[in-house]
């Protein structure tokens, strides 16, 4: 396995999908268990690539590169940098986690863990392809799975959030395959000449020649695949899939949804449009700095009029991704890292979230914030818990969000001090709709329905505590990610800012 | 005048046209072992239908042609290009014929001449073979008729059922006024250039002082004599009403066999009558004075558009896939357009994936109907769970019908999009790439019934059992979807092939 880790790591879970489809579907805990082991091995290779990688190399390790298609020069070329490491470490990470997390499952549990698996591999795939060809199949092979886990396991709604989600991204998507197109067209291969979809050559700005040539179709080519990006982020005004999406989603879904596939959009802004159009980025990068600004403070405002737990998270991500934003938009090293950073961090944090909303759902059938009180006294640990994430969620210095927030506002301030100003005020928000639904839920009188909710449970533990230990670690020394991305992250702003 | 100048058939040529000759043998063998057995042992019509295909198909893939040769004088040829379409046409006859089988509209009880129906599926394979190898007027007309009248037949081949008969007449009235048109429009193109053959007409064309007003009138008529063919806007209306109301697996059959070869058709027409030779930059040029490929691409535009809209509101899971299909032909229209040999290329990997998914969707809608009697979209309510393989197979071909990747329709529509930016008609890949955002709804509503929509109280949630030969023919069409869409340059490499001879011809 040594010399194909990724393969190993995007297609393993294949494997395992095609394995259980043979499964009969009575067999519901050869199903599960096989879907656990199938995530496992991701998620072991994942600390083996935590331990292999170079840390003092800005040069994409772990590389495999072979033809695929001959005649359009579509190579299988897979390898990661200090961007991609954290991203993939995390997918590993929470797609094992939502396996053990989706053990209460009970429909059709073999098309979901097979689908699941489909979507762990996708995700796995974007983040290590180097092709941009591959990167753009990976990217769509998400779609299917997530349609069908949130259309058939969803909740109420779920035939209108999975075919919303589906629309919206598929549009950003076309966006993407025309903008794909033009760099086709108008990259060549500086060895062979022709075509190419090699990613490292579209970095290279000497390769670009015609259409790449001319300042305005640049600008339309960025605008396009920004627009394929912003949407998965999302990015105001196009969010409104989002909110939508992860109510109906189951919790796993949604976890998996907020924590790795919200980054798809950030990575892809990071990975693609900044060093393949440098010049459009910096022209570009006050308009992101307020688009986050407006993420920040609409998401947070939003959050706080939610009434169900769960899209008062969902507007949450809205929230912390405009943080991500604000950091890229700075071009300094501290913003970047900090951005990237928090990816991952709103990765950990938001999978915490989303787990403790789901452990109360499964008790209590209700997601009303006002429909609890007093939850803390019935639920002691659970309270404990669940507090927790949401300290960390709200910036609170010891825990992991605090750090990348003050990288972030500290790496944007110098660059743009009235936009970080503003953007500061969504702490506060943040804070307040994050205590308030506390207060509301486990604080007060306790309301006599729920005397038999029983405490989290042992499972349930397992999902939330390495989490919470991560989250606890990189809060206090956050170095073992941030030495993991330092000097890829510093390249990038070389490139893109000179 | 060229044509008094017919060759006496060289028979040594004809050694070319064995898979037609053998689909023609086909066709007579199972008509009379059909009289024989006086419509009772079915099987006999069926086994030889499926034998002379499957024969035809062998000599079709050994006498794959490296050259071209032409047979008849110069009516027609068999080239690479042909051969390409030979094959498709075989596989697509090959599966109609295979799947009918189990079609309760074809082998119910209640049908008469059922043997008949795999004859004429034999014959309508061996005429369209020739639509791809014509190239000469008379015979473009002559295939394209053959074509037209067994098509009329079969839609009509549930005799007592209303919607049948109606289909089939609504073809025959459609079907004729168009061939007129056409015939006008080659009457005169013919007065104009004093030939027939394609290459004739070319070079009458370039070297002469033309009429441009009345060459506009031509190319008007003869495009809307082909558009008719092909069901493109706005010539279609007759497509979703035949599509309907003819029987599924004629449905199937109907929607990519007489498509592709009246694709096959134009681009032989076009490239070769309308474009004078390759320019500096390998593209083929233009007769001067008609900007058809302008005009065409409108219609593309208006057909992708207009299908894709319709097919929005339609509840009928049959009469969806009819405009679906008519979105299609808006796609392939948009590679005609290009003058480039990626163009066609285009077109060309494009109507074989399309042949793949399209017959896919169709056969489960059969295999549906036999259990349901009903295409209804509120019917499909819950079959993904009664279903699953089937219903898993279903949506590889839905999800390839949208074009999204893993699967054979992204890249049929990524190398269509290539082409079309290539050439820098940046509207026109503008206005596929939303009709393609628009394509997924409604692909994705049947999928959506079939799995997202909770089946009302009481309704019957009991296993469907398909039958083994269905499982099969999905799994044929199925597989190779999945496939082309991951690894796709063997299947580019035989289009690229197909296509290198015929603009090398020009």
């Amino acid at each position: 396995m040594g010399e194909h880790i990724l393969s190993w790591m995007t297609f393993f879970p294949v494997i395992g999908a095609a394995v259980i489809a043979f499964v009969p579907s009575e067999r519901k805990e050869v199903i599960k268990t096989v879907a656990a082991a199938a995530a496992a091995v991701p998620l072991i290779l994942a600390v083996q690539l935590f331990i292999n990688f170079d840390r003092g190399s800005s040069a994409f390790q772990f590389v495999e590169h072979y033809t695929w298609i001959k005649s359009f020069n579509i190579e299988y070329f897979m390898g990661i940098d200090g961007l991609s490491v954290p991203m993939v470490l995390l997918t590993a990470f929470l797609s094992f986690l939502c396996v053990i997390a989706s053990w209460n499952i009970n429909k059709s549990v073999k098309g979901y863990f097979a689908l699941f698996l489909v979507l762990e591999a996708g995700m796995m795939g974007v983040f290590c392809a180097l092709d941009f060809f591959l990167f753009y199949v990976f990217w769509e092979v998400m779609l299917l799975p997530m349609y069908f886990l949130i259309g058939v396991w969803g909740g109420p709604r779920r035939e209108y959030a999975a075919i919303k989600f589906f629309l919206y991204t598929l549009a950003g998507s076309v966006l993407m395959l025309l903008a794909m197109i033009a760099f086709y067209l108008n990259v060549q291969n500086p060895v062979t000449g022709g075509h190419t979809f090699n990613m490292l050559h579209m970095f290279d700005q000497a390769n670009h020649n015609s259409w790449l040539q001319l300042t305005h179709i640049r600008h339309i080519i960025w605008i396009a695949l920004f627009i394929g990006f912003a949407i998965k982020v999302p990015i105001f005004p196009f969010h409104t899939w989002l909110p939508d999406a992860h109510v109906e989603a189951p919790t796993a879904v949604s976890v998996i949804l907020a924590g790795v596939l919200l980054k798809m959009g950030t990575y892809g802004i990071l990975r693609i449009s900044y060093p393949m159009l440098p010049d459009q980025a910096l022209w570009f990068s006050y308009t992101l700095a307020v688009l986050g600004c407006i993420n920040i403070l609409y998401g947070a405002y939003c959050a706080m009029a939610q009434s169900d737990m769960k899209k008062l998270v969902a507007y949450s991500s809205v929230s912390h991704m405009g943080y991500v934003l604000l950091g890229m938009s700075a071009m300094t090293s501290a913003g970047i890292n900090g951005a990237v950073l928090q990816m991952f961090n709103h990765g950990t944090i938001t999978a915490m979230m989303f787990l403790c909303v789901g452990v109360v759902y499964d008790r209590a059938h209700t997601r009303e914030i006002n429909g609890f009180g007093g939850l803390g006294m019935q639920m002691p640990l659970y309270f404990s818990v669940f507090s927790f994430a949401l300290f960390a969620a709200l910036g609170l210095p010891g825990l992991s969000g605090f750090v990348s927030e003050a990288m972030i506002f500290m790496g944007v301030f110098p660059v743009y001090r009235t936009v970080t100003i503003i953007s500061a005020l969504g702490i506060i928000i943040g804070a307040a709709y994050v205590l308030w639904m506390l207060q509301r839920v486990f604080l007060g009188p306790k309301n006599d329905k729920w005397d038999n909710l029983p405490d989290i449970s042992v499972r349930e533990m397992f999902t939330l505590v390495p989490i919470g230990i991560i989250v606890l670690l990189l809060g206090v020394y956050p170095m073992p990610i941030l030495n993991l991305m330092k000097v890829s992250l510093n390249n990038l702003i070389k490139v893109v800012a000179g | 005048m060229e044509l008094l100048n017919l060759n006496i058939p060289n028979w040594s040529d004809m050694g070319h046209w064995l898979p037609e000759a053998t689909l023609c043998l086909t066709f007579l063998l199972a008509m009379v072992g059909d009289m024989i057995v006086r419509g009772r042992r079915i099987w006999v019509p069926y086994s030889i239908s499926l034998a002379g295909l499957v024969l035809a198909g062998i000599f079709a893939i050994d006498g794959m042609p490296s050259g071209a040769h032409t047979i008849m004088g110069d009516l027609v040829v068999v080239d690479s290009f042909a051969g390409f379409f030979r094959l498709l046409f075989i596989f697509a006859g090959l599966m109609t014929v295979l799947f009918s089988w189990t079609a309760e509209e074809i082998m119910g009880a209640s049908r008469e001449n059922k043997g008949e129906f795999f004859a004429m599926t034999v014959l309508m394979t061996a005429a369209m073979c020739v639509m791809a190898e014509a190239r000469d007027l008379l015979m473009l007309f002559l295939s394209m008729e053959a074509v037209g009248l067994v098509s009329y037949v079969m839609a009509g081949y549930m005799r007592t059922t209303l919607r049948s008969t109606e289909a089939s007449l609504k073809y025959v009235i459609f079907g004729a006024v168009s061939s007129g048109i056409m015939l006008y429009g080659m009457s005169l193109l013919y007065g104009m250039t004093g030939s027939m053959t394609f290459d004739g007409i070319r070079d009458a064309l370039v070297a002469g002082p033309v009429n441009p007003f009345s060459l506009l009138v031509v190319t008007i008529l003869i495009l809307a004599g082909m558009s008719y063919k092909i069901a493109a806007v706005p010539f279609h209306f007759w497509c979703p009403d035949v599509y309907e109301g003819a029987p599924t697996p004629v449905t199937a059959i109907f929607s990519v066999g007489p498509k592709a070869a009246g694709f096959a058709l134009m681009i032989r027409f076009f490239y070769t009558a309308f474009a004078a030779g390759p320019d500096a930059a390998g593209s083929a040029g233009l007769v001067e004075m008609i900007n058809w490929p302008l005009l065409v691409a409108v219609i593309a535009a208006a057909t992708m558009t207009y299908g894709n809209v319709v097919a929005l509101r339609q509840d009928n899971v049959k009469r969806m896939l009819a405009y679906s299909s008519i979105a299609h032909v808006g796609y392939l229209l948009m590679g005609f357009v290009l003058l480039t040999d990626a163009g066609l290329q285009a077109i060309l990997f494009y109507l074989l994936v399309y042949t793949l998914m399209n017959l896919g969707a169709f056969f489960y809608v059969v295999a549906i109907n036999n259990h349901l009697k009903s295409e209804h979209l509120a019917d499909y309510v819950g079959l993904g769970f009664r279903a699953p393989w089937a219903g898993a197979m279903m949506v590889v071909f839905l999800a390839s019908l949208t074009g999204i990747p893993p699967f054979a329709g992204f890249v049929g529509k990524f190398y269509l999009f290539f082409a079309v930016m290539d050439r820098q008609w940046f509207w026109l890949v503008i206005v596929a790439g939303a009709n393609s955002v628009v394509g997924l709804y409604y692909y994705f509503k049947v999928a959506k019934a079939m799995f997202l929509t909770r089946p009302a109280e009481g309704a019957d949630l009991s296993p469907l059992k398909l039958h083994w030969l269905q499982y099969t023919v999905l799994a044929i069409l199925a597989i190779p979807t999945l496939v082309l869409g991951i690894f796709f340059g063997p299947a580019k490499g035989l289009a690229d092939e197909a296509i290198r001879l015929v603009s090398m011809g020009l």
